[in-house]
C-alpha cells in the first residue's frame, strides 16, 4: 500500500488492496427464499394498491409478491418483467424509498414498507440467472425501427417493438450497450457486470441489431434513419454536463462526476483509480451522491457534498443522503461555488452561503472555503447533439402523447426527452409506451 | 398475584395447566423437566397392555401447517400409545409423583374394549399413587383399527360401559378422554356421564392429511411413498375444541359435568378463553412440542395478572361466559350495529372495500384520497370488513340505540326480539302484529 488516505493529491491505492472487493460489493444482499416469504407475506395485498400507482411502469406489485409468497417466483418475475422489461435493474437502482415503498400502505402505518425493490430483485434474478427469457416473439412484420440509444428508454422501445414482429437496430455512441446502467450508477447498486448480462438477456427477443460507437449527428444522420427505417424513436439521453460558472473551473483536479462514475464501473480493479485526499462534489443529487460515496469508498480522506439549496430541495433522497453521511460524507447545503483556487491544480474551493427568496437564489455576504485537491462536478447533464428541426422544451426533446416528437414518425423518451424524472424506470416506461404507440401506428391498429 | 391453585375433580395442582397425554408425557425424564418448569400436573402418555409395546413408524410421525415464517399453525401425528414396556412407565410414573407430590398425576388408559383387560391394568396401576386415570377414547389412527381409541370414543354405548367397568373396578377419579370426530359432542359426553365419569377431557386429535407433496404426490407425513390420516392439533384447532367444550357445559344433560379443555392451548389467554367456557382446567401439547416446556411461565404470570386485573379468583373464570353461549334462534335480531372506519387509524390497504365490494354488500365507498366510508344504507355490520383490516380497532361495530333509524331498513331499532317470534318464521310462537 503504497498510499494511504492522507496521501496528498490525487493518487490511486489509499488502501489495502483485501477491501476494495468489500467496499464495491452489493449495497442492498439479495434476499434468500425464506427471507423472501417472510418479506411477501408483509404484503396486504392492497385493493387499487398505492404501490402500483406509484411505479412509473406500473408494475402489478401485490400480484407478483403473492407470486412469491406462493412459492412462484417465476411467475412473480413474469409479472414483472411484461410491465418493466429492466425489471432486474429497477430492482437495483429505482429510488425505491420514494416510489413504491413510500406508497406501501406498511409505510404509513409503521414506517416499515414491504421490502418491493428486494422481492423484485428476488424474483428477476431467479430467472434471468438462468438465462431464461419467458416472452417470444410475435411474427415478422417486415417494419423496421431505429432506436437511438441502447440505454434503459432504447432498450426498453427495442424489447417490446421487437416482441410485436417488427426489426430492431439500435445505434449507440458508446461501445457497449446499457447506457446510464452501464456508464451511470454507483458501481454498488449493480455488481457482477448485470448490466450486460440484462442485455444479453434482454436480446434473446430475437430481431434487435445493435451497433456499437454510432452516434447520431457524428457518424449517422436522423435523415439518414428516416430513409432507411420506418420509424426512429430517440432515446440517447443527455450527453452535455453542465458548468459551474466559477472562476477557476479548468483547473486540473476539477472534473465531471459522470465521468468518474463510469471509469469506476468500467474498472475491474478499483484499487488503480486515482481519487483525492480532500474531494469536494458540487451538486445536490443521485449523481453527486454516487461520486461522494465512491470517493470515500476509494480512500478519501475528507469528502463534502456542497449543494446550492436546502437540504429538502437535494435531488438525493433521504435514504440516499443517510447513505452518503453513514458512508462518511459531509453533506453542506445552502452554499454555492464563486471560485475554483489553486496555482494549475486546484488546492480549494471558495463558497458563498445562499439565500432562497422571492427572488429565487441569492448569494449571501458570508464566505468559506474548503481543501479540495478533486472536485467533483455533479449540478446536471443536459441535451448535446439534438438533431435539427425537432422541437425542444426546457431543455429537452418536446413531445406529446406516448413520446411523439415535433416530427411525425420520430418519437422520443428517457432522459433526452420531457416529462419524466432521468429515472432508470421512467425511460423505461416512455420506451416501453413508445414502442407501443410506433408498433400502433406503423400496423394502423 | 392471583392463586393458581386447582381442585380439578379432587385433584389438586399448583395451577390449572397440565401437559396432555402425548409424547411430552411419554417418560420420566420429560415429566421431571415439566414440574421443574412449573407445570401443574400431567397426564402421562397413553399405558397399553401388558405384553409387547406397540410399534411406531419409523419415518415422520408429524406434519404441519406454517406460516411464512415458520410459525406453527397446525400439528398432525401418526404416533401411537407409548411403545415402552408397561412396567417401565409404571416404575417411572410412581418415582416421579414420589419426587412430586404436589403435582397432578394422571395415568392415560388405552386396553382392548372387555372387561378384564380394563380390570388388568387399573390393578396394575393401583401402586403408583397417581392421582386419576384418563380413558383414551380419543385417538383416532392406528389403535383405532385395533377396536381402542377413537373406536370406542364414536360409539356411545362402548364408552358409558368402558367407563362403567373403571369406575367398578378403580376408586380413582376417571377423565373421559373425548374424539371430535363424530358428529354431535354432546352424545359421547353424556355417554361418559352415565357412566359415571367424574370428569371429559377434550378434544383428542381431528383426522386430517396436512399437504400433498405435488411431486411426489403422496400425502405428508409421508412414510415411503404413503400417507395415512393423522390426529390434527395445534393453534388451528382451538376454535374447534372451544365450541365443543361450550356445548358440553351448556347441554343440561351433562351441566356440571366437570371439563378438563384441550385443542390449541398456546398462550394465558388461550387458558382463560377455555376456562370462560366451562373447563376446569386446560392441557397443553402441542405449544410444549413447538416451544419447550418453558411456555408455562408465561402461563402462569398471564392468567395471575388478568385475575388480578379483573378481581376475579380462578373459581370465577370457570364457565363465566357459558350462559352466554345460546342457540342461534335466540340471538337478538333487533341488535344492530354499523361499521365505523377511523380514518386516523386507517392506512389506505383497501382490503374493507375489496371484501365488501366484491363478496359482500357494496357497502365501503372510496372517497378522494382513498378514504373509505361506509354506506350505512348498506352495512348489514357483518364484521367482514373488520376481519380483514390489518389494523387493529381501524373498523369497529358501532351499535345503534333504541330508537335510531337504521338506514338499512329505514326503521328504528326497537327492543329484543328473536327467531323465534319473527314473522317470517313459519313456526313462529307468537303470531306477528
Amino acid at each position: 500500500m503504497p498510499n494511504s488516505p492522507l496521501t496528498p493529491g490525487i493518487v490511486p491505492g489509499r488502501l489495502h488492496a483485501s477491501v476494495y472487493d468489500a467496499n464495491f460489493d452489493d449495497h442492498t444482499q439479495p434476499l434468500d427464499r425464506h427471507e423472501a416469504r417472510v418479506a411477501a407475506d408483509r404484503c396486504y395485498f392492497c385493493y387499487d394498491a398505492p404501490c402500483i400507482t406509484a411505479c412509473p411502469t406500473g408494475i402489478d406489485i401485490p400480484l407478483f409478491i403473492r407470486q412469491i409468497a406462493t412459492g412462484t417466483p417465476d411467475a412473480a418475475a413474469k409479472t414483472i418483467l411484461s410491465a418493466n422489461i429492466l425489471g432486474g435493474m429497477c430492482a437495483r437502482v429505482c429510488p425505491t424509498e420514494t416510489l413504491c415503498e413510500e406508497a406501501c400502505v406498511r409505510e404509513a402505518a409503521e414506517g416499515l414498507p414491504v421490502e418491493i425493490g428486494r422481492l423484485q430483485r428476488f424474483a428477476t434474478d431467479g430467472l434471468q440467472g438462468r438465462g431464461v427469457h419467458p416472452f417470444t416473439r410475435a411474427a415478422q412484420t417486415g417494419k423496421s425501427v431505429a432506436v437511438v440509444g441502447a440505454g434503459p428508454a432504447g432498450l426498453a422501445c427495442a424489447h417490446r417493438l421487437a416482441m410485436h414482429g417488427h426489426d430492431v437496430v439500435i445505434l449507440d455512441a458508446r461501445p457497449k450497450p446499457g447506457g446510464l446502467n452501464e456508464f451511470g450508477i454507483a458501481t454498488y447498486k449493480s455488481t457482477n457486470d448485470f448490466a450486460q448480462a440484462e442485455v444479453e438477456w434482454l436480446l434473446q427477443i430475437g430481431g434487435i441489431r445493435i451497433a456499437q460507437n454510432s452516434a447520431l449527428g457524428r457518424d449517422v444522420t436522423l435523415a439518414d434513419l428516416q430513409a432507411a427505417h420506418d420509424a426512429v424513436f430517440l432515446g440517447m439521453g443527455l450527453a452535455g454536463v453542465n458548468a459551474l460558472r466559477a472562476p477557476g473551473e479548468d483547473k486540473h483536479g476539477v472534473r465531471d462526476a459522470v465521468d468518474f462514475i463510469a471509469d469506476l464501473r468500467q474498472a475491474s480493479d478499483k484499487s488503480v483509480l486515482p481519487v483525492g485526499r480532500d474531494v469536494v462534489v458540487i451538486g445536490g443529487g443521485m449523481t453527486a451522491v454516487d461520486a461522494a460515496v465512491q470517493s470515500k469508498l476509494l480512500g478519501a480522506e475528507n469528502v463534502t457534498i456542497v449543494y446550492r439549496r436546502g437540504q429538502g430541495k437535494m435531488g438525493a433522497s433521504p435514504y440516499e443522503q443517510d447513505h452518503a453521511t453513514s458512508a462518511g460524507v459531509r453533506i453542506v447545503t445552502n452554499a454555492a461555488p464563486i471560485a475554483v483556487l489553486g496555482n494549475g491544480a486546484v488546492t480549494e474551493v471558495e463558497f458563498a452561503y445562499t439565500e432562497e427568496g422571492p427572488q429565487g437564489l441569492t448569494m449571501g455576504a458570508q464566505k468559506f472555503r474548503l481543501k479540495a485537491d478533486q472536485v467533483f462536478k455533479a449540478i446536471g447533464q443536459t441535451l448535446s447533439g439534438a438533431p435539427e428541426g425537432l422541437a425542444v422544451e426546457g431543455g429537452k426533446i418536446a413531445t406529446s402523447g406516448a413520446g411523439r416528437t415535433s416530427i411525425p414518425g420520430i418519437w422520443a423518451g428517457g432522459d433526452c426527452a420531457i416529462g419524466g424524472d432521468d429515472l432508470t424506470v421512467t425511460a423505461v416506461a416512455q420506451g416501453r409506451d413508445a414502442a407501443e404507440d410506433i408498433h400502433a401506428s406503423l400496423m394502423g391498429v | 398475584m392471583a392463586d393458581l391453585t386447582s381442585n380439578f375433580i379432587g385433584i389438586k395442582s399448583p395451577n390449572p395447566f397440565w401437559l396432555a397425554s402425548a409424547p411430552p408425557t411419554d417418560k420420566e425424564y420429560n415429566v421431571r423437566r415439566a414440574f421443574q418448569a412449573g407445570w401443574g400436573g400431567v397426564v402421562w402418555k397413553t399405558l397399553g397392555s401388558e405384553g409387547p409395546p406397540v410399534v411406531n413408524v419409523n419415518g415422520p410421525r408429524y406434519g404441519a401447517i406454517w406460516g411464512a415464517d415458520r410459525r406453527l399453525l397446525g400439528l398432525n401425528n401418526i404416533e401411537l400409545i407409548t411403545d415402552r414396556p408397561l412396567e417401565v412407565n409404571l416404575r417411572e410414573i410412581k418415582s416421579v409423583k414420589r419426587d412430586w407430590p404436589d403435582r397432578a398425576m394422571i395415568i392415560s388408559l388405552m386396553v382392548p374394549c372387555d372387561e378384564d383387560s380394563w380390570r388388568d391394568i387399573l390393578h396394575r396401576i393401583e401402586d403408583t399413587q397417581a392421582d386419576g386415570v384418563e380413558l383414551n377414547f380419543g385417538c383416532p389412527h392406528g389403535m383405532a383399527e385395533r377396536g381402542m381409541g377413537s373406536a370406542v370414543g364414536q360409539v356411545p354405548e362402548y364408552i358409558e360401559m368402558v367407563t362403567r367397568w373403571v369406575k367398578k373396578h378403580s376408586r380413582m377419579p376417571c377423565i373421559v378422554k373425548l374424539t371430535p370426530n363424530i358428529a354431535d359432542i354432546r352424545i359421547p359426553a353424556a355417554a361418559a356421564h352415565r357412566g359415571g365419569a367424574d370428569a371429559v377431557s377434550l378434544i383428542n386429535t381431528i383426522n386430517s392429511i396436512t399437504s400433498v407433496n405435488l411431486d411426489s404426490f403422496s400425502p405428508e407425513p409421508m412414510i415411503d411413498g404413503k400417507g395415512t390420516h393423522g390426529g390434527y392439533c395445534g393453534p388451528a384447532v382451538r376454535p374447534i375444541a372451544l365450541n365443543m367444550v361450550a356445548e358440553i357445559a351448556r347441554n343440561p344433560e351433562t351441566r356440571g359435568l366437570p371439563i378438563s379443555g384441550i385443542g390449541g392451548v398456546t398462550t394465558w389467554r388461550d387458558a382463560a378463553e377455555f376456562m370462560a367456557l366451562g373447563a376446569g382446567n386446560v392441557q397443553v401439547c402441542t405449544a410444549v412440542m413447538t416451544y419447550g416446556f418453558k411456555i408455562v411461565s408465561e402461563m402462569i404470570s398471564g392468567l395471575s395478572e388478568y385475575l388480578d386485573t379483573k378481581e376475579m379468583a380462578l373459581s370465577d373464570l370457570i364457565g363465566r361466559a357459558t350462559p352466554n353461549v345460546t342457540d342461534w334462534q335466540f340471538l337478538n335480531l333487533n341488535y344492530v350495529t354499523k361499521a365505523r372506519i377511523d380514518p386516523d387509524a386507517c392506512i389506505g390497504c383497501g382490503r374493507c372495500f375489496a371484501a365488501c365490494e366484491d363478496t359482500s354488500h357494496q357497502a365501503i365507498v372510496i372517497k378522494p384520497g382513498r378514504v373509505f366510508e361506509v354506506i350505512d344504507e348498506e352495512c348489514v355490520a357483518c364484521n367482514l370488513c373488520v376481519n380483514v383490516c390489518p389494523v387493529e380497532d381501524c373498523i369497529t361495530m358501532v351499535e345503534l340505540p333504541q330508537g335510531a333509524m337504521d338506514l338499512r331498513t329505514g326503521k328504528p331499532v326497537t327492543e329484543y326480539a328473536n327467531w323465534t317470534t319473527h314473522p317470517n318464521n313459519p313456526s313462529a310462537k307468537v303470531a306477528a302484529e
